[in-house]
């Protein structure tokens, strides 16, 4: 446990960094106040009001863990003000976009592998097709498939499924083309078919890659949901939780729910982890 | 010991030719290779780097294809040979599969090739016993040395029962004294089964030692200068690297490989 000191070291200093720019960025609203009363104040009283404002520009520390708290603990779970409730809003939409996109990418990199038109023609749209951004494309997959009568959870998970298709394609063709030239000939001479050398040789070969490319892919499946809960104006998700906090200018609330979504993160990527190391210590690959 | 009258061919050479078309041109790698290979044999190629010698191995192996001339194995083409799983090839790296156990990697060309389970398990325990790897068929490769990785590709090349072991500088990556005691072991089982080998080094006294025939080889364009039918008995403890016919053989390779090389200085 010898990187528990740094660790807690870069945190207090990101803590402490936080703290001066709310005293920074909320004293202006203290001294334009003040200066409407015609008072004066001291610098320990600006601190004093920049740590506790209700609208500050940046929340302290202790007011967002405060409201995190409050979301997580403070309610009932089906509370519409609850953290926990939208969080899993967001989760079910981002687990099923999550599914889609990394079945997509896997079938598509395979496909890539060992077909010589897919190989040359796919991989440039794949690209193209991340270089337009979510935010134009949101809204227009939202009204499309509402106009077919698709609403609710499907069009938030195709919206993951766009952003998380594209690392598990990029690192599954890198992982099924892994095995070297010599793995290779040594399946040729044993008359190996295609199907065989893919699963004896590419498959397992690309599992590292696999779990990689996953991490990647849940991150950015979890921000596709938020990202399509915002154009709907829906009421539930993350995603709307950021948005009525910016209408009313709730920024603690809109910092609880980028907190709660960084939690949901990384306790997916943490889940994928440990499976990962799981699987490849029981395929005896050291990691 | 094989009664060596009785002779049959394996592999037949006639006026092979091999040019690989490569960005800067054509590249001969062989050209009018003639060589013929008896049953039970035990043929090294040397030479430098380029000579052809892994490409000719390759070519019995229908890894590449000739050109021009013919190339026969076991009265076949290399291809079809290799469907009738004529030889095992082994590779400088030993190529194990992480994922898979020591005796799952034997297993890897007898469940390609379909044999039935039970027979996998015979078999895999038959060959791992031959290499000197019982006992550690549930070990995964990296809790292996390089040289029992070595040995566990040689019983991967064994266990599906071919009667040719093609071995492309198997043990070049491995020091000397492991390489040594995998020499002596290489003769003992190539004298217990009876299989034809074809073996490619860098190594004048690896090819003295453990060859019936030297192929001496030289490079641009890839050809054969010489090939020695060995004098020494089939049966070779370490030390006749220090009799004289040894070392008459060693000196004769030597001569052939500057035979080679002696128009481009």
């Amino acid at each position: 446990m010898k990187s528990v000191g740094p660790i807690l070291a870069v945190l207090a200093a990101i803590v402490a960094l936080w703290y001066a720019g709310s005293v920074w960025m909320n004293s202006q609203w203290t001294l334009d106040q003040t200066a409407r009363n015609n008072q004066t104040v001291t610098f320990s009283q600006i601190v004093q009001d920049t740590m506790d404002q209700k609208r500050p520009v940046l929340p302290a520390p202790h007011q967002v863990a405060e409201g995190l708290w409050q979301g997580v603990f403070g309610q009932a779970v089906t509370s519409k003000r609850s953290l926990v409730y939208h969080a899993w809003v967001t989760l079910s939409a981002t687990l099923l976009g999550f599914a889609i996109g990394t079945g997509l990418g896997v079938l598509l990199a395979v496909g890539i592998v060992h077909n010589r038109a897919m190989d040359m023609s796919v991989m440039p749209w794949a690209i193209a097709s991340q270089t337009i951004p979510i935010l134009a494309i949101a809204p227009m997959i939202i009204v499309v498939m509402a106009s077919i009568g698709i609403t609710g959870l499907l069009p938030k998970a195709v919206i993951s499924a766009y952003l998380s298709f594209f690392p598990v394609v990029v690192g599954m063709v890198k992982g099924f083309r892994s095995p070297d030239a010599m793995q290779l000939d040594l399946l040729g001479t044993y008359s190996a078919s295609r199907a065989q050398t893919f699963w004896k040789l590419r498959f397992p070969a690309s599992m590292p890659y696999f779990f990689t490319s996953l991490k990647i892919a849940a991150a950015a499946a979890l921000v596709g949901a938020i990202v399509g809960e915002l154009p709907t104006g829906a009421v539930a998700g993350l995603g709307a939780r950021l948005l009525s906090g910016s209408y009313y200018g709730q920024t603690v609330m809109i910092w609880s729910a980028l907190f709660m979504a960084a939690i949901v993160a990384a306790i997916l990527v943490g889940v994928i982890g440990a499976v990962q190391a799981v699987t490849l210590k029981r395929m005896g690959m050291r990691q | 010991m094989k009664d060596l009258s009785q002779t049959e061919t394996v592999i037949e050479a006639k006026g092979l030719d091999l040019t690989f078309q490569t960005a800067d041109g054509p590249v001969q790698a062989l050209r009018q290779v003639d060589l013929t290979v008896e049953k039970g044999e035990f043929v090294s190629f040397i030479g430098p780097s380029g000579c052809g010698k892994t490409t000719f191995l390759r070519a019995i192996a229908a890894l590449e294809t000739p050109t021009g001339g013919t190339l026969s194995v076991n009265g076949m083409t290399p291809d079809a040979a290799r469907r009738a799983r004529a030889y095992g090839y082994v590779f400088q790296a030993s190529g194990l599969y992480p994922w898979r156990t020591i005796a799952g990697n034997v297993r890897l060309p007898l469940e390609i090739m379909g044999f039935p389970r039970a027979e996998q398990a015979r078999r895999v325990e038959q060959v791992l016993q031959l290499v000197d790897l019982e006992g550690f068929g549930k070990k995964f490769p990296w809790q292996l040395s390089g040289g029992m990785q070595q040995r566990a590709s040689i019983a991967r090349a064994l266990a599906f029962d071919a009667d040719i072991l093609l071995m492309d500088e198997p043990f070049g990556a491995l020091d000397e004294i492991v390489r040594d005691r995998l020499n002596e072991e290489l003769l003992k089982l190539w004298a217990r089964t009876g299989k034809t080998i074809g073996f490619v080094t860098h190594s004048i006294p690896e090819a003295v030692y453990l060859s019936t025939k030297i192929v001496v080889m030289s490079p641009r364009p890839g050809r054969i200068t010489d090939v020695i039918d060995s004098p020494l008995p089939r049966e070779r403890p370490l030390d006749i690297r220090d009799s004289r016919e040894f070392i008459e053989v060693a000196h004769r390779v030597r001569e052939g490989l500057r035979a080679g090389h002696s128009y481009e200085v």
